[in-house]
């Protein structure tokens, strides 16, 4: 099932991301006010936040040319280094530019 | 969970406002952060008025970027929802964190500030309250300054990414890669999360060569949720950092 790329359909898919990020924001105060979140749950939902941005990146390590392999690569160690997203960012499309201007 | 010295809650305008100012060096790196997403989303072929409705409706970074990568020209629905949900689902946690505070406040003041919840704001906000603040003018000042600052940097950007039609030769397609896995490491607390995430990486790869198109994202995330439950039990919602 998918939306078409259409102003409407695009439209909807906003909507429903923004229904489902606010359920998110909402939902811890609402769950807790019935029953406490585990421990357990807790740990599933700390290793899920950030298996799911390996999982988003993925393809462009996997299928990716090697100048978005380099910015990936780039990006961790500065951030790394440095603990800074922006200048991270910074040098991982930095490594991009200019593999690409000077190795093709 | 801290105990707080004080208990009880409450919503003004002055403790908003005060919120708003303690917000605003971080905000400024949040106009940054909005910039390359409206660059980002310029370049993935989102209208102008979509790029600036989702970050005004969803006010997420981390999931809008993600979701940049599965638009195309049909979006996958599964992929959406659970790329939303899974990338946002660390708020139950934050929210849950502040639960003994919030349940001060009067029900519709209570679900109307989470409408504001974000990482920068709720570690201030749950700082203020192990410290016996009542006034939750934090979370949603500092919140309302960093949805501004979200949307003011997304708009700057789609007006910028607009007139770039050549993309990969200034390394511009990379952004929302290199996003991602700064958002990741910046998040990463303690050295065993790697196992999880090797899984979800592991996983993810052989959905991406052997399963359905998109569905890499909910096989991943599953994955390394359920590795998690491996892990030793540590609390680390009262220790994230600001992010």
């Amino acid at each position: 099932m998918s939306l078409p790329t259409t102003p409407l359909g695009a439209l909807l898919a906003i909507l429903i991301m923004a229904l489902i990020t606010y359920l998110t924001r909402s939902g811890g105060v609402l769950i807790m006010s019935r029953v406490p979140i585990g421990p357990r749950m807790e740990r599933f939902i700390n290793a899920m936040s950030g298996s799911v941005l390996v999982a988003v990146i993925m393809p462009t390590a996997v299928e990716g040319d090697w100048g978005a392999r380099l910015a990936l690569v780039a990006t961790l160690v500065a951030m790394l280094l440095t603990r800074k997203p922006l200048i991270a960012i910074a040098a991982g499309i930095l490594s991009a530019a200019l593999w690409r201007a000077l190795v093709g | 969970m801290a105990s707080p010295s004080s208990t009880g809650a409450r919503l003004d305008i002055a403790g908003t406002l005060l919120g708003m100012r303690r917000m605003a060096p971080m905000a400024l790196f949040v106009i940054a952060f909005g910039l390359a997403f409206g660059v980002a989303a310029a370049q993935r072929g989102l209208s102008d008025v979509e790029t600036l409705l989702m970050s005004a409706l969803v006010f997420a970074g981390a999931s809008q970027f993600a979701v940049l990568e599965i638009w195309g020209p049909e979006i996958p629905l599964v992929a959406l929802i659970a790329t939303t949900f899974a990338i946002n689902a660390r708020h139950l946690l934050m929210g849950a964190a502040l639960y003994p505070w919030l349940q001060h406040l009067p029900t519709r003041q209570r679900y109307a500030s989470l409408v504001v919840l974000s990482d920068s704001n709720w570690a201030m906000a749950a700082d203020d309250f192990r410290r016996g603040e009542r006034n939750v003018g934090m979370l949603v000042g500092g919140g309302l300054a960093l949805w501004l600052a979200w949307l003011i940097g997304t708009l700057i950007g789609v007006i910028f990414g607009s007139g770039i039609t050549d993309p990969e030769r200034y390394g511009l397609d990379v952004i929302m890669g290199c996003f991602l896995l700064s958002m990741l490491v910046g998040g990463a607390r303690q050295l065993s999360i790697l196992i999880p995430w090797s899984v979800a990486a592991l996983s993810a790869f052989v959905a991406l060569r052997w399963l359905p198109a998109n569905s890499h994202v909910i096989v991943g995330a599953l994955a390394g949720g359920l590795a998690g439950l491996w892990l030793p039990a540590k609390g680390t919602r009262n220790t994230r950092r600001a992010s």
